[in-house]
C-alpha cells in the first residue's frame, strides 16, 4: 500500500479541476450512477454523433477524489471513440483496478491503477466508467456499484 | 481515574500494528474492541462448557443452561430491568427492533395509523416501521431535529393523536453523539398512552441505563458496541408487553408443546428465542457488562466527557473544519467534513497511518440530507482511547490538507 500511488498529482488535479463539468444541454445519451456505500452520485451526459462515436461527453455530480478524478479523465478520454473501443477500454480498466497490474497501454489513465491496492476504493475509480457503459446503452434506471 | 495503560492491555488488539504505525482505533460507534476477559470467557466455553440450553438433562447441558440463564440476570442488572424475563435474547438491536414491528406492532397497526420516529434514526429504525406501516397502510411521522442535531421535542406533543401506535427514538444517535432527552420523551408519550421504544445501541456503552426509571416499554441495544461479541444483542420489553405478543419467529425453545394442528407456546422470554440461541454470545455479553461495572459507567461516562471536549477543542482549532452535531448533551463522537474534501479520502490517508475513522453515511442516510452532505468522517471515542490518539488523528487530518491543498 502506498499513499503516493493512490493520491498521485494527476489524480489530485483532475479532483481539483474536473475536465468537461457540467450540464451537457443537447446530450443524446444520459445515465446516473450511484455508489450507496459512500454516497458518491455521477451524471454522464453524451451526445453521440452519427457514426456512433462520442462527440461530446460532460458530467456532473459529487463522489470522493478518486471518483472525481476517474470521471474527469474518462471524459478527456472517449472522446472521438466508438461503443466498441469505449467497452475495450472499460474492460481494460476495470481488470486493471481488480488485478493490480498497471496497463501501459491505457496511457494516461493507469493512475488509477494505485486504487487497486485500495479494495475499498475500487469501486470508487470504477463508478463513472460504469455509468458511461449505461450512457451508452442508455439505461434509465441509475446504475450502482453494489 | 482510569489507569489507561493497564487498560489497554486489556485489548490485545490495541498493541497490534496497521501499515507499520501502532493502531488509533477510533471507530467505537461502529464496533468496539473486545477485552481479554471476554475473549477468554468465550473460548473457555467452547473449551469447557459447550451443550445445547434448556433441553438436556446431563451434566453439561445443565452447566451450559446455568451459564446462559446467569447472563440473562447479569443483563437483567446492567439495565435495572424488574425481571430477567424480560431480558429476550437477540442477534443485536436490528432484529430486537424487528421483533417490536412484527410481533408487538403489526398485530395493533391499522390502516391510517401512525408511528413516529425521529430524524436523527439509524436506518435500522427507520425501515423495520416502514414495512410494517406499508404492509397495513399505515404512516410515519417524524420529530425534527435543529441545526445543532438536536431534537426539537416541543414539535412531539403536536405530532401524537390517537393514531399514533408507537413512538421509536434513539437514545443517542450514531451520527451525531447527541443524547437525547429520553426520559422527557417517554413522559410526554406516556401522558398519551403511547408505548416507546428506545435504540440504546449507541447508550449502553457509554452511560448508565435504567429502563425502571426510564419506565420505556422497549428497550433495544447491540453486545458488540459494548465490549461483547458480534451477533448478540437484547431486547429488553415490559413483561405485560411480551406476555400479549405472539412470537416473533417459530421452532425449537419456543414452545411447550407441539401437535400437528396446535402448538402451545413456551413462557417468555423463550417464547421470542426460537431455535438454539447464541449461547457462546450471550455468556460473552455477560462477562462485558461486568467488565463495564468494574470500570464504573459513571467514570466511564466522565472519562470519555473529558476525551471529547480535548479531541472538539483540538479539531476546531484546524481551518476547514465543519463539525457536524453540536448538541449541548453528546456523548463521545464527532462527526465533521474537511474544506470539500470527501470523507473516503480523509478516511483512507489516516488509515495509512494506522488510524481507523469511519466515513460515509453512517447508515443515517436523513441526517446527511438535512445537513446537505453526500458524507461525513466520524470518530467515535472510547475509555481505552488517550489524548495521544487524538493528537495522533489530529496532525493526520493536517496530513489530509497538506494532500490536496
Amino acid at each position: 500500500m502506498n499513499l503516493t500511488s493512490l493520491y498521485q498529482e494527476v489524480i489530485l488535479d483532475h479532483n481539483r479541476n474536473p475536465c468537461n463539468f457540467g450540464i451537457l444541454a443537447d446530450a443524446t445519451n444520459v445515465a446516473n450512477g450511484h455508489n450507496p456505500l459512500c454516497g458518491d452520485e455521477l451524471k454522464i451526459y453524451l451526445r453521440m454523433s452519427d457514426d456512433n462515436t462520442v462527440e461530446k461527453i460532460n458530467f456532473t455530480g459529487r463522489g470522493c477524489a478518486i471518483c472525481m478524478a476517474s470521471a474527469s479523465l474518462l471524459t478527456e478520454n472517449v472522446i472521438g471513440k466508438s461503443t466498441k473501443e469505449i467497452q475495450d477500454i472499460f474492460q481494460r480498466v476495470h481488470v486493471m483496478l481488480t488485478k493490480g497490474k498497471i496497463d501501459d497501454d491505457l496511457g494516461k489513465l493507469t493512475v488509477l491503477g494505485g486504487a487497486a491496492n485500495y479494495p475499498s476504493r475500487v469501486k470508487c475509480a470504477i463508478l463513472a466508467w460504469r455509468t458511461l457503459v449505461a450512457a451508452l446503452e442508455n439505461v434509465v434506471d441509475s446504475v450502482t456499484t453494489e | 481515574m482510569f489507569e489507561q495503560n493497564k487498560i489497554r492491555l486489556e485489548f490485545p488488539i490495541l498493541g497490534s500494528s496497521v501499515n507499520g504505525n501502532q493502531l488509533v482505533y477510533l471507530d467505537n460507534a461502529a464496533t468496539t474492541q473486545k477485552p481479554l476477559q471476554v475473549i477468554h470467557k468465550i473460548s473457555e466455553y467452547y473449551e469447557n462448557n459447550n451443550a445445547n440450553v434448556h433441553r438436556g438433562v446431563h451434566f453439561l447441558s445443565t452447566k451450559a443452561t446455568n451459564l446462559y440463564e446467569d447472563a440473562r440476570r447479569k443483563l437483567q442488572q446492567y439495565i435495572n430491568a424488574k425481571s430477567s424475563d424480560e431480558i429476550v435474547f437477540c442477534r443485536g438491536t436490528t432484529e430486537a427492533i424487528n421483533l417490536v414491528a412484527n410481533s408487538f406492532l403489526r398485530t395493533r397497526l391499522n390502516s391510517g395509523d401512525e408511528i413516529i420516529i425521529s430524524a436523527m434514526e439509524h436506518h435500522s429504525n427507520i425501515v423495520p416501521w416502514q414495512i410494517v406501516a406499508n404492509s397495513v397502510g399505515a404512516t410515519i411521522k417524524v420529530i425534527p431535529i435543529n441545526k445543532q442535531g438536536e431534537l426539537v421535542i416541543e414539535d412531539l406533543p403536536k405530532l401524537l393523536c390517537k393514531k399514533t401506535k408507537l413512538v421509536a427514538v434513539s437514545h443517542i444517535s450514531n451520527a451525531l453523539g447527541t443524547i437525547n432527552p429520553i426520559k422527557k420523551i417517554i413522559d410526554i408519550c406516556h401522558a398519551k398512552n403511547v408505548p416507546v421504544l428506545v435504540d440504546g445501541a449507541q447508550a449502553t456503552p457509554h452511560q448508565l441505563v435504567n429502563v425502571t426509571d426510564l419506565d420505556c416499554d422497549f428497550y433495544a441495544f447491540s453486545g458488540h458496541k459494548m465490549y461483547g461479541p458480534t451477533g448478540i444483542g437484547v431486547l429488553f420489553a415490559k413483561k405485560e408487553h411480551l406476555e400479549s405478543m405472539p412470537p416473533y419467529q417459530g421452532g425449537g425453545e419456543m414452545i411447550k408443546m407441539v401437535s400437528f394442528t396446535e402448538t402451545e407456546y413456551n413462557d417468555i422470554p423463550y417464547k421470542f428465542e426460537a431455535g438454539t440461541p447464541n449461547i457462546a454470545g450471550a455468556i460473552g455479553l455477560g462477562t462485558a457488562v461486568e467488565f463495564l461495572d468494574d470500570l464504573g459507567l459513571e467514570q466511564i461516562e466522565l472519562y470519555e466527557k473529558q476525551l471529547l471536549e480535548y479531541l472538539t477543542a483540538k479539531i476546531s482549532m484546524l481551518a476547514g473544519i465543519n463539525i457536524i452535531g453540536t448538541a449541548k448533551q453528546k456523548t463521545g463522537i464527532l462527526s465533521f467534513t474537511l474544506d470539500n474534501i470527501h470523507a473516503h479520502d480523509v478516511a483512507t490517508i489516516l488509515d495509512d497511518d494506522g488510524i481507523a475513522i469511519r466515513a460515509g453515511h453512517h447508515c443515517a442516510m436523513p441526517i446527511m440530507s438535512y445537513f446537505n452532505v453526500a458524507a461525513t468522517s466520524r470518530i467515535s471515542l472510547s475509555f481505552y482511547n488517550t489524548e495521544e490518539d487524538v493528537d495522533k488523528c489530529i496532525s493526520a487530518l493536517q496530513k489530509v490538507r497538506k494532500i490536496f491543498a
